[in-house]
């Protein structure tokens, strides 16, 4: 960025924006180019918030509702875990606590601690959070796994009368909370943690001089 | 994507070494050193990946992509779980269990079910097979370029192995009701699940970006080894 030059995220090119431009488009591949991702902290913190709302009726309301011959009965994803604990069953429980209740909060916490450190200009653990950015990138969509639970269990249990399964309220604010920390993840532009320490130096040199 | 006819004058000029780039994880400008195949080139700063010389990258690509097309087709027509309980059989697809949330009233989360595990993966499996298709030519045209700036959505998007880790904690709850049958599109995922990702372990975009047209034909250095001279009039 001090140089003046752009990178492409669609192919990685290196390019020089046209004089007077202040935002360029791809000479390879079409792409628009911005120094940074536009207003990054902004939508960062939008989605953020947005998921964190979500995230509360997500574990509080049912995702499934289940219609015997002896009345009905709804679970939330954690009831969902629990009646999952078994003795041949318990890895899964464990694979799903993780996936629908870890992971979200963790995607959260972590992204709301990179908005602030960024935000007021951190210059430590520049690695490590760079790191932790991408672990949340990779790990991010295994939480629609109780999604897709949730489809086939529906799909499938349709015996009426006998049984079937309806999909709750809490589904759609669970599936919210994943897209949003997606979205979230996505807006946010991991170079801005390695800015203040460049900016930094910088200033640096300048004194030096 | 600008939607405004192309002027030259809002279009970057790239530099004169192409090897020369900024890591999109920390915009440190470093040049990318050839290696041998199978060797990566990491960001000294933030430790990303770079690059990774793949061999035979395209035709390895190819015809995992063939194969993933029709483990894709497969997969989505012939049924992936049964159920068999009280006399009485159930089947359903993948669309169906969406089609099944819809008719439940999420809409909303049958179509985000439908476009991750369908709609994602079959972008991506076209993509890749336009992607490679396009470059058998001599001259890779800008299409190419387009679809293979747009793939890194569509694998974004495209969770069929957590679909299938989905259907599995599925299937360990249901098994306490009824009978449950797997069908044959369920092995057609595990299949593709193992195919995408090998796919995306020897398939290198630099490749493919080093021998594509440019979008913008004018700007495009002259390319070594062919007699490509569109360049500059």
């Amino acid at each position: 960025m001090e140089q003046g030059l752009q990178s492409c995220h669609g192919c990685g090119l290196l390019s020089r924006p046209a004089s007077g431009a202040p935002e360029g488009r791809c000479p390879r591949c079409d792409e628009d180019l911005v120094f940074r991702k536009p207003d990054s902290l902004q939508r960062t913190l939008a989605y953020l918030v947005a998921a964190a709302a979500c995230y509360v009726p997500a574990n509080l309301l049912p995702v499934l509702t289940t219609t015997t011959a002896g009345g009905s009965e709804s679970d939330t994803i954690m009831q969902g875990v629990v009646l999952l604990w078994s003795p041949t069953g318990w890895p899964l429980s464990l694979i799903v606590l993780f996936a629908s209740i870890m992971i979200p909060s963790a995607k959260i916490l972590t992204l709301g601690y990179l908005l602030i450190t960024v935000k007021r200009g951190s210059i430590k653990n520049n690695a490590q959070r760079v790191r932790l950015y991408r672990m949340v990138e990779i790990i991010g969509r295994w939480s629609m796994v109780d999604v897709f639970v949730d489809t086939f269990t529906v799909s499938l249990i349709q015996l009426q009368p006998l049984m079937s399964v309806e999909p709750g309220p809490g589904l759609l604010f669970f599936a919210a909370v994943v897209v949003l920390t997606m979205l979230a993840v996505e807006s946010f532009d991991p170079r801005l943690i390695w800015d203040s320490a460049d900016a930094k130096e910088v200033q640096r040199e300048v004194q030096h001089a | 994507m600008s939607s405004q006819p192309h002027h030259h004058s809002d279009c970057n000029r790239p530099l004169a070494d192409a090897s020369v780039i900024a890591c999109l994880d920390c915009d440190l400008l470093q040049r990318i050193p050839e290696v041998p195949d199978g060797a990566s080139v990491r960001c000294p700063r933030c430790d990303k990946e770079l690059w990774r010389h793949k061999p035979d990258s395209l035709n390895r690509t190819f015809a995992m992509t063939l194969a993933a097309l029709v483990l894709y087709i497969i997969a989505n027509s012939v049924p992936m779980l049964g159920l068999h309980a009280a006399g009485r059989e159930a089947f359903t697809t993948v669309v169906g269990g969406a089609h099944q949330l819809w008719l439940d009233g999420q809409q909303i989360v049958s179509v985000l079910v439908l476009f991750a595990a369908v709609i994602s993966p079959a972008l991506q499996i076209l993509f890749l097979l336009l992607i490679v298709l396009g470059c058998q030519l001599k001259c890779p045209p800008a299409w190419v370029g387009m679809f293979l700036r747009h793939l890194h959505f569509t694998r974004t998007w495209s969770m069929i192995e957590v679909m299938l880790l989905g259907v599995l904690v599925a299937l360990t709850k249901i098994a306490d009701y009824a009978t449950v049958i797997l069908g044959t599109a369920l092995f057609a995922l595990f299949a593709l699940v193992v195919l995408l990702a090998a796919i995306q372990s020897c398939f290198d975009p630099r490749e493919v970006w080093q021998r594509v047209a440019w979008a913008e034909p004018d700007a495009q250095p002259p390319v070594a080894g062919t007699e490509f001279s569109k360049a500059k009039p």
